[in-house]
């Protein structure tokens, strides 16, 4: 789905990724993870265009990234962030069918889709017609997720996105949101630092470091063929239970 | 959307009103004659007697009085934009022409011709200048003569601003006496003459037919070295005009040379001290003397005071849609290109420096007289506040909401309209909010260049000393400056979407 080659990028003069080449699987969950600054975001930023390259290419299928590209290809990605990212200047469903009114589609289209959307995420109608500020922030995740979910896009980028809610919040969206890329099979990437999370959703798992792939592959390949020290460094701070993953 | 029909609404009063400035080719020939005076009682009184007197005769005719000091009414003859104007041949040929050394009255004829001028008939009357002390003060010290001042150095002098740096004013006055006095400040004309009642100057400069004089018990001092010429008071008018109205020499004849000093002087007084309105005094001297019926009807307060509300109404509509129409597209390309941002962001806080006083006379030359230079000025005057909260309210812009619209796959274009614009619109009401009021505050200098407003009657008030009239233009003004806040504050929340407007819970 996503390809990446040789990818360096730098802020103000220091890396915050040194040659990463990464690919990933359709319809799979690959979840980047790493200790902070160790660049997880700025790939999945990499992937969406919101930052370019200062080395290396990003392709999307068979379309390079590119400024010209980039915005066509946003509409075949979702895109959801820690705290929604939702425009407060907007209602939840306004939020959600910004993109599809932007595009022309039909009301009775939009509204079946919304109707649709709001049973997969679980989000009550009532809070449709809310704004952000009167949402709880469980009911803020879904919402964006809605709106990453309405154009029916081919893969969902995920940036810590359960990051900023309590644990039992959490804990609920969590089997939520698994739930829901089962159903969706749809291509996910998803960046967390909790390794617990990365284990519950994640097919792959990428563990990154300054800037660079230390290892790719499941849990178990991490746990019982590290690659690096650091890998089992990382899994150790954790301080993770005997997992065994269903 | 409500901000874009506002908007619109603002363009069209701007469109409506432009074009009014230059009127066409078949309109010039109905145009009533634009009679001008200075900001002075003596010459505003005269500019009422021309216009009741031409009007008498079948004109019509207008008064555009107290426009500014003799440069800005002279040019605004010459400009066209009024033909005729009460002047003093001392003025025209020690001030306005001093460059030519003009010797005879035929040199000014000649002179004035070229500028396509005309020196109508005399009034009968000379207003000279003259330096005048309080009568008991120059004889406690012995003063008679100007040159008696040299033995003073201390004597503190106040001149009207136009004194101060007029070619026949101070500065060749002191080198022609060799006055040694060294405090010597420019106040407003009449104001020097409170000052010197209230001894805050022991010597002031005088017009010989100011009722002033007498009232305060003041003596002119012996010009014993002959510095000061004559100021024989004379119509001047556009060659032109007696192509629209051939009548109006005839028409002005018949109070050539009628009017005496004495008969200005008791005028002035009934205007200055007695505050009876200048079109009154006029039209009463034209029955008594001259037995001329002219019809004058005095504006009533309330008349006044809707001429000078929808004035300044359209001063500021004016100026103020157009400054947002132009701010904000500022304001979003200041917030676009970081470098073309610091340029527009110092070029209009520069614009910002320039003293109110100082850009609207910058426009005259440019503009001439009345509503344009007045709104060219108010609508720089108005920029900063719009395109720095435009500005500001964008790059405010929280980076995960700006990535949030990008990320979505929205073009620029509708980022700016759904998104960002929506976001900033707190912001950017703000500023136009802050605009408004100062607006409709600089709106009174207007009056300055002859653009009418509020700030009119605050003028006639200070001239006549009259704080009545300058209350009915400084309360309704002020009171206009909260309502258009209250304005503002009801758009705030009908154009600031719901979703700002709510706390966080």
């Amino acid at each position: 789905m996503f390809s990446l080659r040789g990818i360096s990028k730098a802020y103000d003069g220091v890396s915050a990724i040194d040659g990463c080449d990464l690919d990933v699987t359709p319809q799979r969950t690959t979840v980047l993870i790493g200790p902070s600054g160790c660049g997880k975001s700025t790939l999945l930023r990499l992937m969406i265009g919101l930052t370019s390259p200062d080395a290396g290419e990003v392709h999307f299928g068979k379309t390079p990234m590119t400024l010209d590209s980039a915005p066509g290809l946003r509409q075949r990605m979702g895109y959801v962030i820690q705290d929604g990212g939702l425009f407060p200047h907007l209602t939840a469903e306004a939020n959600v069918t910004l993109m599809a009114t932007y595009l022309g589609w039909e009301t009775e289209r939009v509204r079946s889709r919304v109707h649709e959307l709001a049973n997969l995420t679980q989000l009550p109608e009532t809070a449709l017609g809310r704004y952000p500020v009167e949402l709880s922030g469980g009911q803020r995740q879904r919402v964006s997720l809605m709106r990453a979910l309405m154009l029916d896009p081919d893969v969902l980028l995920l940036d810590e996105p359960l990051g900023a809610l309590d644990p039992m919040i959490r804990f609920d969206l969590q089997s939520d949101l698994r739930e829901i890329f089962e159903t969706l099979k749809k291509t996910v990437v998803m960046v967390t630092h909790d390794m617990a999370e990365a284990v519950f959703f994640g097919d792959a798992i990428v563990l990154l470091r300054d800037g660079r792939i230390v290892q790719a592959g499941s849990f178990d390949q991490l746990r019982h063929a590290p690659e690096d020290e650091f890998v089992t460094r990382f899994l150790r701070a954790q301080r993770l239970p005997e997992v065994n993953p269903a | 959307m409500t901000p874009c029909r506002s908007l619109a609404a603002a363009a069209i009063l701007f469109a409506l009103c432009v074009p009014g400035s230059s009127a066409t080719a078949q309109e010039t020939d109905l145009r009533p004659v634009q009679v001008g005076s200075k900001n002075f009682t003596e010459n505003v009184l005269l500019g009422e007697m021309a216009t009741l007197l031409i009007r008498t005769d079948g004109l019509p005719a207008s008064h555009r009085e107290a426009i500014g000091g003799t440069r800005v009414v002279f040019d605004a003859l010459v400009a066209g934009d009024i033909d005729i104007y009460p002047e003093y041949t001392g003025t025209l040929k020690h001030e306005i022409l001093a460059d030519l050394e003009l010797e005879t009255q035929n040199d000014l004829r000649d002179a004035l011709a070229e500028r396509g001028l005309l020196l109508g008939p005399a009034l009968g009357f000379q207003n000279n200048y003259a330096l005048g002390m309080k009568a008991r003060r120059a004889d406690e010290l012995g003063i008679r003569n100007i040159s008696d001042l040299v033995r003073y150095p201390k004597l503190v002098f106040r001149f009207g601003n136009e004194f101060m740096d007029r070619r026949d004013g101070w500065p060749v006055l002191r080198d022609r006496y060799r006055l040694p006095q060294s405090d010597v400040r420019g106040v407003d004309h009449d104001i020097a003459y409170r000052g010197i009642d209230s001894g805050g100057a022991d010597l002031i400069d005088l017009y010989t037919t100011d009722a002033e004089i007498s009232y305060y018990g003041l003596r002119a001092l012996e010009d014993d070295l002959g510095h000061f010429p004559s100021y024989e008071a004379v119509w001047l008018l556009r060659n032109d005009l007696l192509e629209r109205a051939p009548d109006v020499i005839e028409t002005l004849s018949q109070i050539g040379g009628q009017i005496s000093e004495p008969d200005m002087i008791a005028m002035n007084a009934r205007v200055k001290l007695d505050k009876t309105p200048a079109g009154l005094v006029a039209a009463n001297f034209l029955r008594d003397r001259l037995g001329i019926r002219a019809s004058f009807e005095l504006e009533s307060d309330l008349a006044r005071f809707w001429r000078c509300t929808v004035e300044h109404l359209t001063l500021v509509g004016v100026s103020l849609g157009a400054a947002i129409l132009v701010s904000i597209p500022l304001g979003i390309a200041a917030a676009r290109h970081r470098r073309l941002g610091r340029l527009i962001l110092s070029s209009v806080g520069v614009i910002q420096t320039i003293p109110s006083l100082a850009l609207l006379v910058f426009m005259i030359p440019l503009l001439g007289i009345g509503g344009p230079p007045a709104m060219v000025a108010l609508f720089l005057y108005s920029l900063l506040p719009v395109v720095r909260n435009t500005h500001a309210g964008l790059s405010g812009i929280p980076i995960q909401l700006r990535e949030s619209a990008e990320a979505l796959g929205l073009p620029p274009n509708a980022r700016l309209r759904r998104i960002e614009l929506p976001l900033a619109m707190p912001s950017i009401l703000a500023g136009i909010k802050t605009s408004a009021v100062i607006n409709v505050g600089t709106a009174t200098l207007g009056a300055l260049v002859g653009a009418g407003g509020y700030g009119q009657p605050i003028l006639t008030g200070i001239r006549l000393d009259d704080v009545n009239l300058i209350l009915q233009g400084a309360v309704p003004a002020a009171v206009l400056a909260l309502l258009v806040q209250g304005f503002f504050d009801v758009t705030e929340r009908v154009t600031v979407p719901k979703g700002l407007q709510l706390e966080a819970r």
